[in-house]
């Protein structure tokens, strides 16, 4: 359905590559972000994943850097229409993070410093679809794009790549997020255009 | 999803409507103002934004959000809209879009960067540029709900003529009471302005904001650098990062 808009073209598109529906394409690299940027020292920086029996699996800065580290480049969509493509991180692959954790649980809610939560399940974040990432574009990742280290789940709209990642929390059941909460799909599927609860 | 429905869950939101443009004034030599009427308006919270849907001849379309920058009112939404150089969308809804037009709309959308005239908290808003869309339609709801909330804007633009709604302003400062009103100019002051052209600091906001002590929700608005700049500072001069919401605008909108 829709209607046509009287008088509107749209930009010549022949050689605009397939987007996710209702996306465009951008260069640059907008920040979105519900509060001030959080300012993480590397030296009490970790990242921590709890089962739901409770088990911590801890890791330092240090730590984290010395396990096996990959370099994904990947396409980014966000949920306010742009989208970024071949962008390059490197950083550790959740499949390694979470590969000595014993588990029954279906989902996981990703915590921030600073607060944040976003909600997914937790195949979405196995078998090399999610990173977590410390660089991006050869050099260490701002603040303001989640720095010193975010998640990188990219086949998801991007608000569930959680910036400034403190750890993943391993749930029987499912439970919804920050921006979860205030409005937006559970899931986010950007090629199902999963924007909105109720899409 | 199956979930139930939760308070600040905007379900409702969920189905594009077609408005019809009844509406439209100059608000400055670069931004429009777009009165849309809205068959079966759910309602808004100010703060709140709504996605615009636009579709060519070939089936092709551009979706864009926008903040509404009107207190709820019947079925009608006023849209504040930015030229973006070089933009798809903005260039058309400021020079095309005509009265009497149709165009798609889903919303309203976001349960975050949102006042509601229920909380008694002083709110502080911080504007930069086009930001003062969504932080204007708390000013204008505060209006609406007869609300003695005392609020503080700041509003940084470039000259005296990039400001938004500045008579309003002018009006709502003198007449709602409550409400303080200033201003920051980057590049050019008005005559006689008591300070230089500069980009906002900590004395702008320290002078013109809230004491951290009185606990106020603030609001920050604007471009990415100038909104990192004021969250920056409230958080340093005492804020609770959890009580300053912030809306970024990239380069990209349009």
């Amino acid at each position: 359905m829709g209607i046509v808009s009287p008088g509107f073209q749209g930009r010549p598109r022949s050689s605009q590559p397939s987007l996710p529906p209702g996306q465009y394409l951008t260069e640059d690299f907008p920040v979105l972000s519900a509060g001030p940027t959080p300012r993480v020292s590397l030296d009490n920086w970790e990242f921590v994943v709890t089962t739901e029996a409770g088990a911590e699996h801890r890791w330092s800065w240090s730590e984290m850097l010395a396990l096996p580290n990959e370099t994904p480049t990947v396409d980014i969509h966000c949920v306010t229409r742009w989208s970024k493509l071949q962008t390059n991180w490197k950083g550790v692959s959740l499949d390694t993070l979470l590969a000595e954790v014993e588990t029954a649980a279906d989902y996981a809610l990703v915590h921030s410093y600073g607060g944040y939560t976003t909600n997914l399940p937790l195949e979405d974040l196995l078998d090399g679809q999610a990173w977590l990432v410390h660089q991006y574009e050869g050099g260490e990742l701002p603040a303001e794009h989640g720095g010193p280290a975010r998640l990188l789940v990219p086949h998801l709209y991007f608000w569930k790549s959680a910036k400034w990642v403190r750890g993943i929390q391993l749930m029987l059941t499912d439970e919804p997020g920050f921006w979860e909460t205030a409005g937006y799909h559970d899931y986010g599927d950007p090629w199902r255009e999963q924007r909105y609860q109720g899409d | 999803m199956a979930r139930a429905a939760v308070p600040g869950r905007l379900n409702r939101g969920a189905s594009w409507r077609v408005a019809q443009l009844v509406e439209s004034r100059e608000e400055t030599g670069t931004a429009r103002t777009l009165v849309l009427e809205v068959p079966d308006w759910p309602g808004h919270t100010p703060g709140q934004h709504v996605d615009v849907r636009l579709t060519a001849p070939d089936g092709y379309r551009a979706e864009r959000s926008y903040s509404i920058a009107s207190a709820a009112a019947g079925n009608r939404i006023e849209l504040t809209v930015q030229r973006v150089p070089d933009g798809e969308v903005s260039p058309y809804l400021i020079d095309v879009f005509s009265v009497g037009d149709p165009v798609e709309i889903r919303g309203p959308v976001g349960g975050w960067f949102v006042w509601r005239s229920a909380d008694p908290a002083p709110v502080l808003l911080v504007a930069g540029g086009s930001g003062i869309v969504p932080l204007m339609a708390m000013v204008r709801a505060r209006r609406a709900a007869g609300s003695r909330v005392p609020f503080r804007l700041i509003y940084s633009v470039r000259t005296p003529r990039d400001a938004y709604f500045a008579d309003e302003l002018r009006q709502r400062a003198r007449d709602d009471g409550g409400l303080d009103v200033s201003y920051v100019y980057t590049r050019e002051t008005p005559d006689g302005w008591p300070s230089a052209a500069h980009r906002i600091g900590v004395a702008d906001v320290n002078s013109h904001g809230w004491p951290a002590e009185l606990e106020p929700t603030c609001f920050v608005c604007g471009p990415t650098g100038f909104v990192e700049t004021v969250a920056d500072i409230l958080v340093a001069l005492g804020h609770d990062s959890r009580r300053v919401k912030t809306e970024r605008f990239g380069p990209t909108g349009g």
